[in-house]
């Protein structure tokens, strides 16, 4: 099974608009990543407007599934997304990391409902999903735990500990993404710290293991319902996204790994994010 | 010298014949008798199940009962994940390790983010004895007492352990617990008040001159001092405070005001733990001569736990001297 022409096409609007809210944000605030929220639009819009079983007015209803975000720096992209998915409005993202937000630089879960963790310091999200994930099949309720995580932030050895202790427990409920962008801070994964073969890593720890086009979001969404339907063990999913996706100046370039435009270069994304997809430039036109 | 009659010690206080348990036998005690009382609670251990005494709740309760392996950082993470949902995890391990290894992970997962996760640091102290220095933690008090939204408690007896067990419990929020190793008198009974944030005052001179302000199980020692300084005439008051952190302030001021000098009394580095909570809290509220009876900047050493404590000058004679020089001055 697989979405619909006019469902992917619905979905593909919804990660423009959460792009370009993203370098609008990243403009007002000043500081802050660009490249892997960027990149991780698509995955995003899959996740708040089909797959995830949630709802904006009632955020901490007891039955929705959890997206927890281990790799914290990217939650610009999770602001966006919540902002149009109707948890809070959309013109609160121009607050981003400012004195008095909601929206701290690094998510925290207590200034702002619908957040499910506090993170930023990487390798911490697989085990609080993982645990999560364990509690919900002690329970025998039905919620499912997605865990996003950065590549780079596989370097961290407490992921490495959840992976193991999740594979141990065969947790049906959990599902962990990763964002396989190929870039970190100081440069390309491969340089810093080879990360592969990734695929066979996280088989030897007992998991199911999906790779997968991050860009692609009737791809991605398939690659959950192949989740969905795997029992015996918790499941990997490897997407491959482009780092910066949507401004091809910024693509693949790890620079803007850590970095916010400035306004001229933000005039200048807006511009070519709308220009390819052949929507009506406004105001930065 | 009048032991304090509302505490309800032991009768056999100052008897050789005093009953001794270590204080993580109070943990394994106080867990499981909270995990009958509330199915919410689980508890995690990173394969130290046995001598954390984690293994008596896992007996009891064996599908609350959670394996982290030797991997405390992701055991950190675990109990956020099921703080969040909504169990009530108690995390299990040598202190030296939780919260030694595994701090940026309580910080950021369960401190900041205010997860009602209990952590349990075992095999605190000097006591631990011939595994030596690498497993006597004496920074932890420190380490966890500065972090905001998390509560300390070091229990002064197994008895008192396990109600603080208990009373972790039955709080909504995480707090830091500490256990010792080595059996230490049981000087508290089971009708001795226990409550998160309230001192216990243990004896009280008819004239005092020197509080002795303690935490742990040396608060028997603290006690001990006590008894040897009335027989040389310098009264004093001894306040147990299990609860370092929040620190029962209306307490240590109404013993300040009868004191001219005050010793605080731990069995962890001098630097950055219990009594410099008390030296922080007096120089801004009403400054004291102090000393810190506690390990002086140094690591410990394999070695009995008697020895040990009577090394770093922790244990009874070095109490009375502090506060026989400090009577003196």
């Amino acid at each position: 099974m697989s979405v619909t022409d006019a469902e992917t096409k619905r979905l593909e609007e919804r990660a423009e608009q959460i792009r370009e809210t993203i370098v609008e944000m990243l403009v007002a605030a000043k500081s802050g990543h660009t490249a892997g929220p960027l990149g991780l639009a698509d995955i995003f819009a899959a996740f708040y407007f089909h797959i995830l079983k949630h709802d904006p007015k009632h955020p901490a209803w007891p039955e929705r599934d959890r997206l927890i975000l281990s790799n914290g720096h990217v939650v610009p992209v999770r602001y966006a997304a919540m902002a149009h998915a109707g948890y809070f409005p959309v013109k609160e993202c121009l607050t981003l990391r400012a004195f008095g937000s909601r929206l701290q630089g690094h998510p925290e879960r207590l200034r702002l409902p619908g957040l499910e963790t506090t993170s930023g310091p990487l390798g911490e999200g697989l085990s609080q999903a993982a645990a999560m994930a364990y509690a919900f099949r002690m329970d025998g309720t039905k919620q499912r735990v997605f865990c996003i995580m950065g590549d780079g932030e596989q370097d961290e050895g407490m992921v490495w500990e959840a992976a193991m202790w999740a594979g141990k427990q065969k947790l049906p409920n959990l599902t962990a993404v990763i964002d396989r962008n190929n870039i970190q801070i100081d440069g390309m994964t491969e340089d810093v710290m080879p990360l592969e073969s990734l695929k066979a890593k996280y088989e030897a720890f007992n998991w199911h293991v999906i790779e997968v086009n991050g860009n692609d979001i009737a791809a991605f969404i398939a690659a959950v319902e192949e989740a969905d339907a795997i029992y015996e063990k918790p499941v990997c999913i490897i997407a491959h996204t482009i780092p910066g996706k949507g401004v091809p100046e910024i693509e693949f370039d790890f620079h803007w790994h850590g970095k916010p435009p400035t306004k001229e270069e933000g005039k200048r994304f807006l511009r070519e994010l709308r220009s390819l997809n052949g929507k009506v430039p406004h105001e930065y036109a | 010298m009048m032991l304090n009659k509302n505490a309800k010690l032991s009768d056999k206080i100052f008897s050789t014949q005093i009953e001794k348990a270590p204080t993580r036998d109070g943990f394994g005690k106080g867990a499981v008798e909270a995990g009958k009382a509330d199915t919410r609670i689980v508890v995690l251990c990173a394969d130290l199940s046995e001598s954390t005494r984690a293994e008596w709740f896992e007996k009891e309760f064996p599908d609350r009962f959670i394996e982290a392996g030797i991997a405390e950082q992701n055991m950190a993470g675990l109990g956020a994940g099921f703080a969040a949902a909504g169990k009530v995890p108690f995390i299990a391990s040598y202190a030296a390790f939780n919260p030694g290894r595994n701090y940026e992970q309580i910080r950021t997962t369960i401190a900041l983010n205010e997860a009602n996760v209990k952590v349990c640091g075992m095999h605190a102290g000097v006591s631990v004895g011939p595994d030596g220095a690498t497993h006597q933690m004496l920074e932890d008090i420190g380490l966890m007492r500065m972090l905001p939204n998390m509560l300390v408690i070091a229990p002064g007896d197994a008895e008192e352990a396990r109600k603080a067990v208990i009373a972790a419990a039955a709080h909504e929020g995480p707090i830091y617990l500490r256990f010792g190793r080595s059996p230490t008198p049981v000087f508290t009974t089971a009708e001795t008040p226990f409550s998160i944030g309230k001192a216990l005052r243990l004896s009280e001179s008819e004239k005092p001159q020197i509080a002795l302000f303690s935490t742990g199980s040396l608060s028997y020692e603290a006690l001990e001092a006590a008894k040897r300084l009335e027989e040389k005439g310098v009264g004093t008051l001894v306040l147990h405070m299990p609860t370092v952190k929040p620190l029962d302030e209306e307490a240590i001021l109404a013993a300040a005001g009868k004191v001219r000098a005050v010793v605080t009394v731990e069995e962890h580095q001098a630097n950055g733990g219990f009594g410099s909570a008390i030296a922080e809290f007096l120089a801004e509220h009403r400054p004291l001569p102090q000393y810190r009876i506690g390990v002086r900047d140094q690591f410990g050493q394999s070695g009995g736990p008697d020895e040990l404590i009577r090394r770093y000058e922790l244990d009874a004679d070095a109490i009375s001297r502090a506060a026989f020089d400090l009577a003196k001055r």
